[in-house]
């Protein structure tokens, strides 16, 4: 027999087809309500347009997804990104209103977040608790620790390096934009310029094989969860820059939902496995992109919820293993038979 | 008789005592019918919630959604009787068709779309809240003489009120024990959560159950909501939000498995009522501050994920060893 | 060797049933009498269609052609809950009861005793005890079913079946991780079902078992019925002829008899605690060491011991000498020790990523992630070994999980070979495999054994042990009783070493 046909590799743009597709429409919509959208101003140093707030309003959510999307490839999940976010802004205030420079302060923010991050991955990966269970202990608790530091009070700052972090501009463009743009390169290239990218697929697809096959699943897991906790205190950093104070009550409320949302809107399987961090950070920004659409179009900000609730159906009947084999199913229809899932199949005669 | 499954909900139980009993020895005024009461009565719509809550992690799933379908029945009911004349009964029937609806229709799409639980229940979350908000962005307090009827309802032991909603909390808890244990559906929602692929090939009707479960979850919802509205007699779209965690912790508190198959609606009882006197405490202390109310929650949530890790440990351990054993010591030969 | 049978009317009767899956014919006009009071043994080598037939049969297949009488009545069962309705009850090598549940919980699920509207358990309990009693279980009903052991529970499963079907019980591989005494147990209990006129249909890869339990045997190869014969007819030689096609006689050994290197492995006392009792071995390089014995008899674990996936608790092992660690698969990786699972699915492939990946997954895992393989050598390596091991795909782009069961096997080969291993485990090489890919690999064996390599090949198909092995480690209850070497290796020899003890 002569060697395989080398098919090209499949393509990240087929990959990401969909996603691109979905904001190409949120996009149109913003056009279409407010036809303006794409016009970029630059005034005082800044630039100002729609578009420059989808990116930057966008900034925690990406960033945050930027960790999830790798916690989720391992079969994971991580509830407690909010929280951190919290105690992440929370020590960064308490920091400069100590008196410390705002360098010192992202670090300890950092710091803080890289802890919880290695918490949570010594409850999954050592203790081996379910991820949804281990996380929801730093879910819960989290925001207690965050007004343990800030004393129950926002904590407000005028440290201008620090606040240079939410509000500022680097050569007109805001900052956050920049940050979490960089981030996201910077573990792209982390996970597929080495091998981690693969490693971590194969934790997330079969961590048994994979341990079998040598791979240190426990370090790797941890070091997942690590990433995240970073990436949920550089975003709540920035959060707590951006409104020049630490609000351990409301700052990254709910975040970590919009983060996972990102994260399957960019067809990331919650079951673990292939991933494309690119094609989440596309997932956050429709999500920006949609909420802009509200916003624009003038609806009532209370309807926002709502569309987003019915977008996320859309997206996951359109995801849906069922509806995938109908689809399958339809294309395949004709002679020849069904590949044999023995599982699923007896699944499906056992309903 | 006690049995070696029962442990979990033994260790609730002690839990609740022993922290009683500290509570009681550092403010004695805590060991008073007032003080349990307003445990009761505080807590009644978190409760019953949790009941619901319990069937859905006893078989496997979560419900995300609850804290916001609270909220939107205390908005819709604070709407519709501010603006209609529909008796309040009448809009009690209403509401809780909508609630147990909207649950069945959850799990219908967790069944028929086989879609995680998790999923699911964060759009029906953001929906549930979503159309609470389209309701009303304000609070909208309710004044009805019906409410008043009800709130006035109470019975009285050594000057401590028991009150209408606290009794239906209890009602609730002793409804959902005898649902859970001595019904097939509760049976079933065993099954599923033991695992269920096994309990299709046992004829456990799946798609019944877990849209009968998340039906009920639903539905609890909404009878929490109702209470809810007559606690603070208003409807607000932003009440009780993150209910849905406090619900879980309660679960996990109470002794119930987060991966399904094991625990006891009676257990999640008792986790309310631990993390209610966790507030009291912090009430009655009186320096101490709110947030650690969430630290020691916190606190409790991975000291009982912990304690289920290591009984499940042990079981595997033991059944292990069951394995090894032979079976003739149990059994005859024939 | 087929033979009129002189019952009057079978229970079930399966005719001409076919079914398809691309590219196979799974089962092809296949026929099936059960009669009432029989046991009835299906048998045949891995692939040869039980499974598929028995999942037509309870409807866990849509059968493609054939009709099914119960009864003397055409029933088409649409599920497996249908046949139970219908009067086939399943039994599975796993046990399908649900843990977290009691004994009587279990028995009774779906069909509990009610009393005004609610379960009865003192009843359902009382009633499970007693149906228990009649199976010869004196166990409180009351407990959780994991408080038992895997025979009892298997029992229940059985008693379950009986209760709610009555008229088909159908065993797959009930005995496959029992141990002989719970063996007997549950032979006692499929008397007594017989006793009580059931059908019973048993399927296991134990001969054995076979001729002590059934009166009948239908044997399938390649997705026919080669043939149906009463046990009491014929022999065990003649079964194994039908099963393999082939006389055993004809397989002429062709021993190498060139001299084994060096010593590569010493492994001294290494054991763990309830698992396999301590053991030692000296593997030599251009040596294959076959490990014999039954399901459960401690292959396997011998096999995860030596790699580090499941940690010994005593001994030692020396490499060339020098005495290593072997805490997880990774120091076995880096000492170049490979292992090939027993279960592909469970322990081997990694489904959805690309066969590519999964060759190099190894290799990489050895190198670790901060030096990622080139693509242009990784594109090479798995280029080679799909040559060399003629893998038969689409694309390396392909998810392995797409790949038929003896492809998969041989990338995963590829995966170990790629990492240049001293020492090869394989543990089931060719089950579940199809013949030419069976071929195939153990034309491999030999050859990387001719390299020197040194393999250690756990295995339950004794003609192949007897192919490739120089020696031959017999394992009876996780214990070693036996080593077997140059001309005493022969199937004879291997089975009477697993079975000296059992036919005292």
């Amino acid at each position: 027999m002569s060697s395989p046909p080398v098919g090209p590799r499949p393509s990240i743009l087929k990959r990401i087809m969909p996603q691109l597709l979905i904001l190409g429409v949120a996009l149109a919509l913003n056009v279409a309500v407010f036809p303006e959208f794409f016009q970029i101003d630059f005034r005082n140093g800044r630039l100002f347009g729609n578009l420059i707030d989808v990116l930057n309003r966008g900034a925690p959510v990406a960033l945050l997804c930027i960790g999830m999307t790798l916690v989720i490839a391992t079969k994971g999940i991580d509830l407690s990104v909010g929280a951190v976010m919290a105690i992440a802004g929370a020590v960064a205030a308490a920091m400069v209103v100590e008196g410390h420079g705002w360098g010192t302060a992202v670090l300890a923010a950092l710091a803080a977040g890289g802890l919880c991050g290695l918490w949570n991955g010594f409850l999954v990966a050592v203790l081996r608790i379910q991820p949804i269970v281990a996380t929801l202990v730093l879910m819960v608790a989290g925001r207690g620790v965050a007004q343990l530091v800030t004393e129950g009070k926002i904590l407000t700052f005028d440290n201008p390096g620090l606040i240079h972090l939410g509000a500022g501009t680097v050569a007109g463009v805001p900052t956050p934009i920049l940050i979490w743009l960089a981030l996201a390169a910077l573990v792209t290239f982390g996970v597929r310029k080495t091998a981690l990218g693969m490693l971590i697929e194969a934790i997330g697809i079969n961590e048994r094989s994979s341990r079998l096959a040598g791979i240190n699943s426990r370090v790797l897991l941890i070091c997942v969860y690590l990433v995240s906790g970073l990436c949920a205190a550089l975003a709540g950093v920035i959060v707590a820059a951006d409104i020049k104070g630490a609000d351990a009550n409301n700052a990254g409320l709910w975040l970590e939902l919009d983060a996972i949302l990102a994260v399957v809107i960019g067809g990331n399987s919650l079951l673990g496995g292939r991933f494309s961090i690119i094609a989440s950070l596309i997932g956050a920004l429709i999500i920006q992109s949609v909420n802009s659409v509200i916003l624009l179009s003038g609806l009532p900000p209370e309807f926002n919820l709502v569309i987003k609730a019915l977008l996320i159906l859309g997206i996951l009947v359109i995801q849906s293993p069922r509806i995938g084999n109908f689809i399958y199913l339809l294309r395949a229809s004709g002679p020849q038979p069904q590949p044999e899932p023995p599982h699923s199949t007896q699944e499906e005669a056992a309903r | 008789m006690i049995r070696s499954t029962h442990l979990p909900l033994l260790i609730t139980l002690a839990t609740f005592v022993l922290a009683y009993a500290l509570c009681a020895s550092a403010y004695p005024a805590m060991l008073s019918w007032r003080v349990i009461a307003n445990l009761l009565t505080d807590n009644a719509f978190l409760g019953i919630a949790a009941v619901g809550m319990t069937f859905v992690i006893l078989s496997g799933g979560i419900d995300l959604s609850i804290g916001s379908v609270i909220a939107f029945t205390g908005v819709f009911l604070a709407v519709i009787l501010r603006d209609t004349s529909i008796h309040p009964l009448v809009a009690f029937a209403l509401v809780l068709t909508l609630t147990t609806g909207f649950g069945a229709a959850m799990g219908a799409t967790i069944h028929y779309l086989e879609m995680p639980p998790f999923i699911v229940t964060l759009a029906g979350m953001f929906l549930a809240r979503g159309a609470a908000y389209v309701l009303s962005t304000e609070s909208v307090p309710i004044t009805h003489e019906f409410y008043d009827t009800l709130q006035g309802l109470y019975w009285k032991v050594d000057g401590a009120r028991f009150r209408l909603i606290g009794g239906l909390m209890v009602l609730t808890f002793l409804v959902g024990i005898i649902t859970a244990h001595r019904t097939r559906f509760g049976q079933n929602v065993y099954a599923l959560g033991g695992g269920e692929q096994a309990a299709k090939l046992m004829g456990v009707p799946v798609a019944r159950t877990t849209i009968g479960i998340y039906a009920v979850s639903g539905g609890l919802a909404g009878l929490s909501g109702i209470v809810f509205s007559l606690y603070t007699s208003a409807g607000y779209s932003l009440a009780t939000v993150g209910v849905e965690l406090d619900a879980i912790a309660a679960v996990v508190i109470g002794g119930t498995l987060l991966t399904g198959g094991y625990g006891f609606v009676a257990g999640t009882f008792f986790g309310i009522l631990i993390m209610g006197l966790i507030q009291t405490y912090i009430v009655f202390d009186g320096t101490l501050s709110s947030w650690w109310t969430k630290i020691v929650i916190g606190g409790l949530l991975f000291a009982f994920i912990l304690l289920q890790k290591g009984l499940t440990w042990a079981a595997q351990k033991r059944a292990a060893q069951a394995r090894r054993r032979t079976a003739t010591g149990s059994a005859a030969l024939s | 060797m087929k033979d009129t049978p002189t019952h009057p009317m079978p229970v079930l009767h399966a005719r001409g049933i076919s079914k398809f899956f691309p590219g196979t014919i799974a089962l092809d006009d296949v026929d099936l009498r059960l009669m009432p009071g029989e046991v009835h043994a299906l048998l045949g080598e891995n692939g040869a269609g039980k499974s598929t037939l028995i999942k037509c049969l309870t409807g866990a297949y849509r059968r493609d052609a054939g009709t099914l009488m119960l009864d003397g009545q055409d029933v088409a069962p649409g599920s497996t809950a249908d046949s139970q309705l219908l009067g086939i009850g399943t039994v599975y090598q796993e046990v399908n009861l649900l843990p977290n549940l009691t004994v009587a919980e279990n028995l009774y699920l779906g069909r509990q005793p009610m009393r005004r509207g609610f379960i009865a358990r003192r009843r359902m309990n009382a009633q499970a005890r007693d149906v228990l009693a009649g199976y010869g279980l004196d166990i409180d009903p009351a407990e959780p079913l994991t408080a038992y052991s895997v025979a009892i529970q298997q029992v229940v499963a059985i008693a379950r079946a009986v209760e709610m079907s009555g008229k088909v019980l159908i065993l797959d591989e009930p005995t496959a991780s029992l141990d002989r005494d719970e063996v007997q147990l549950l032979f006692g209990v499929i008397r007594q079902v017989k006793a009580r006129g059931l059908a019973v249909v048993f399927i296991t890869h134990f001969l054995d078992q076979v001729f002590e339990i059934s009166d009948r045997a239908t044997v399938l190869r390649n997705g026919r019925v080669v043939g149906e014969c009463l046990l009491r007819d014929v022999t065990q030689r003649d079964v194994v002829t039908m099963m393999l096609g082939r006389q055993l006689e004809a397989q002429v050994k062709t021993r190498d008899t060139g001299r084994p290197g060096k010593t590569l492995l010493d492994i001294k006392g290494l054991g763990k605690r309830g698992m396999i009792a301590p053991f030692s071995l000296t593997i030599r390089e251009g040596e294959v060491v076959g490990l014999a014995g039954l399901l459960g008899s401690g292959r396997t674990e011998t096999a995860n011991l030596i790699f580090g996936a499941v940690p010994a608790d005593h001994g030692q092992v020396l490499l060339r000498g020098r005495e290593i660690g072997l805490r997880n698969p990774r120091d076995a990786v880096a000492h170049r020790f490979a292992l090939c699972p027993e279960d592909r699915k469970i322990d081997g492939i990694v489904g959805d990523l690309s066969v590519r990946d999964n060759i190099i997954l190894a290799l990489q895992a050895r190198q670790g992630w901060m030096r990622p393989i080139p693509r242009a050598k990784i594109e090479e390596i798995a280029q080679s070994y799909v040559r060399a091991l003629d893998i038969r795909l689409a694309s390396l782009d392909m998810p392995i999980r797409l790949l038929s069961g003896g492809n998969q096997q041989k990338a995963l080969l590829a995966r170990w070979l790629a990492t240049n291993p001293d020492f090869l485990i394989l543990d089931e090489p060719t089950r579940g495999i199809d013949v030419g890919a069976h071929a195939e690999i153990i034309a491999l064996i030999e050859q990387l054994r001719a390299d020197g390599m040194a393999l250690l090949v756990a295995s339950s198909e004794l003609e192949e042990l007897v192919a490739y092995s120089t020696r031959v480690i017999v394992l009876r209850d996780r214990e070693q009783v036996s080593e077997l070497t140059g001309d005493q290796i022969t199937p004879d020899n291997i089975i009477n070493a697993i079975a000296t003890e059992d036919a005292a």
